[in-house]
């Protein structure tokens, strides 16, 4: 056997921006062998939600994940509403369903971005990460925030999406449109791209059902699985969409799932806004009193596959037992299958291609001055510029 | 009817059925026959293994395998109530890969031995957390909490 060189990538990395160490054990430039490293960032989640209230497990769980930060609070309403046994209107169903897709939308494009700069094609990063900005004004007019919306509370939602701020949401949906578009051109056109991924960090569909791997790496190896479909909830049975998949498997087939879909996204967003023209204003929510004994099993489709929160109620007022599965804990453990027998530089786009979660927290990295070492602005004037900037969204000026 | 197949052909070692609703249904069942239901709902009838949730409870621990029929939508969760003083149940990791990560941590977290795992290192911890000691279990007791 020949000699094998260890190649770490992490725990702080530039293609890993969260902690997490991956060994690769390599004869020359072939990978033969990965192991890896998780728990740098272990929080307690589950834990912690025993100890908080049902309203406050909210705020909790959309703090796991930044990118993705409603998929959590969607799948834990939908838990606690299993409990209940509670129906939520239609209206709240609807902005429900507009707020998760277009997260998709921005957490997709903020991949596509990933992938091209992982691949050298920074092209394609600046427009991808250019336009998921308007994306991101979006939630900052309907919710406040930026990322982590607030939005979800048991029996419906916080906020309304009013009719004044329709022709706003469809402006950018048409923006987005006609740049995924261009995204999809920059993309199937290049040839360097091709190269780079069709064929590399294939998964089978024996190795799907293996790792239990779910969402656009499921399916961009042919396993035809959603839970917006396979278990509705939310409006996603009121409108017509349809699943995206691949046969290949590779690299390739997983930008093209995570590209199209955004279409469908588009589609199922401009369908709900419809949907709430028809509904009364105002009710986005049902008032529930009491959390009985028992347990509820919530699931939603996050941007990388199925969310899965299992609570467990004793009657009072925090969950007895709370179980959460992000969709990456199925699909880092992949990287086994389809990174071994790649070279070094195939490995990394193969890590990036399931999507692990990154965290976007670099809002106020310039706060400081390089030259002087004196920060440009103090807490209070940052929180007072943020809120110039949702003022002047809500107002559209 | 995927319910009806099974109790015929494990009929004896389910020993209780609980319908939530038609989409979620839970089986409590004897820990011997997890094995071989496992491998009849994930070979022969095509469940996929969602997660394992366990749970330190009066009866001892539980475990609540889930597995979903991506077809119906369907959310069937094995259910096997562990001894107290010395939990044990066999791995499924010889089977599939989903299971390897989360018995490693029900193992870390909870105490609970996994028979057979290929590997049942810490996932979490690196090493750096008291050996015996499990922050998941109902007897423990935090720093502050010890304080108070």
């Amino acid at each position: 056997m020949s000699k094998q060189t260890l190649i770490p990538i992490g725990p702080y990395h530039p293609l890993q921006e969260e902690p997490e160490l991956f060994k690769l054990y390599c004869e020359g430039e072939i990978v033969k062998d990965i192991k890896w490293e998780t728990g740098y960032n272990h929080r307690g989640i589950e834990k912690l939600s025993e100890k908080k209230s049902y309203d406050e497990v909210f705020f909790l769980v959309e703090r796991i994940c930044g990118i993705c930060s409603t998929s959590h609070p969607f799948a834990f309403a939908n838990s606690v509403e299993e409990i209940i046994n509670v129906e939520i209107t239609n209206r709240a169903k609807y902005i429900r369903s507009i707020i998760g897709e277009l997260e998709r939308i921005h957490s997709h494009l903020l991949w596509v971005g990933l992938a091209g700069h992982f691949l050298g094609y920074n092209t394609v990063f600046m427009w991808a990460w250019k336009y998921r900005e308007p994306v991101l004004d979006l939630f900052e007019m309907i919710a406040g925030n930026r990322n982590n919306y607030a939005m979800f509370k048991i029996g419906g939602v916080r906020r309304d999406i009013e009719k004044a701020k329709i022709p706003a949401i469809q402006e950018v949906l048409a923006l987005v449109k006609k740049k995924t578009d261009l995204l999809v051109g920059a993309v199937t056109d290049d040839p360097v791209f091709h190269a780079r991924t069709k064929g590399v960090g294939v998964l089978t569909r024996e190795d799907i059902v293996n790792f239990a791997a779910v969402g656009p790496t499921a399916r961009a190896s042919g396993v035809d699985i959603d839970i917006r479909r396979d278990d509705p909830y939310a409006a996603y049975p009121l409108v017509n969409w349809k699943v995206i998949t691949s046969e290949a498997g590779d690299v390739f087939a997983k930008a093209e799932v995570r590209l199209l879909e955004m279409y469908e996204s588009i589609s199922i967003i401009e369908q709900c806004l419809e949907g709430l023209k028809r509904e009364k204003e105002g009710d986005i929510d049902v008032k529930v009193k009491h959390i009985p004994e028992g347990y509820g099993i919530g699931r939603a489709e996050a941007p990388r596959g199925e969310v899965f929160h299992f609570v467990v109620s004793d009657g009072s007022n925090s969950p007895a037992r709370h179980k959460i599965r992000a969709p990456s804990y199925t699909n880092i453990a992949t990287f086994k299958k389809s990174c071994v027998g790649q070279s070094i530089s195939d490995a990394t786009i193969t890590l990036a291609a399931v999507d692990p979660c990154y965290c976007c927290t670099e809002r106020l990295a310039v706060a400081i001055d390089r030259n002087n070492g004196q920060r440009i602005m103090n807490a209070k004037e940052i929180i007072e510029h943020s809120t110039q900037i949702t003022n002047r969204l809500l107002n559209n000026e | 009817m995927v319910l009806e197949e099974l109790k015929k052909t494990f009929g004896k070692e389910i020993l209780e059925t609980v319908t939530k609703n038609d989409r979620r249904v839970t089986l409590t069942i004897h820990p011997e026959a997890l094995v071989a239901m496992t491998e009849h709902l994930y070979k022969t009838m095509g469940f996929r293994f969602i997660i394992a949730s366990a749970l330190h409870t009066r009866r001892g621990f539980e475990i609540y395998y889930h597995f979903s029929f991506d077809q119906t939508g369907l959310i069937l969760n094995l259910l096997v109530i562990l001894d107290n003083i010395k939990p044990e149940v066999e791995s499924l990791s010889n089977m599939f890969e989903a299971t390897n990560w989360i018995e490693r941590e029900m193992h870390e977290l909870f105490g609970i031995d996994f028979l057979n795992h290929p590997n049942l290192d810490q996932l979490l911890s690196d090493g750096n957390w008291a050996k015996g000691v499990y922050p998941y279990r109902k007897d423990f007791k935090s720093k502050g909490e010890v304080q108070q």
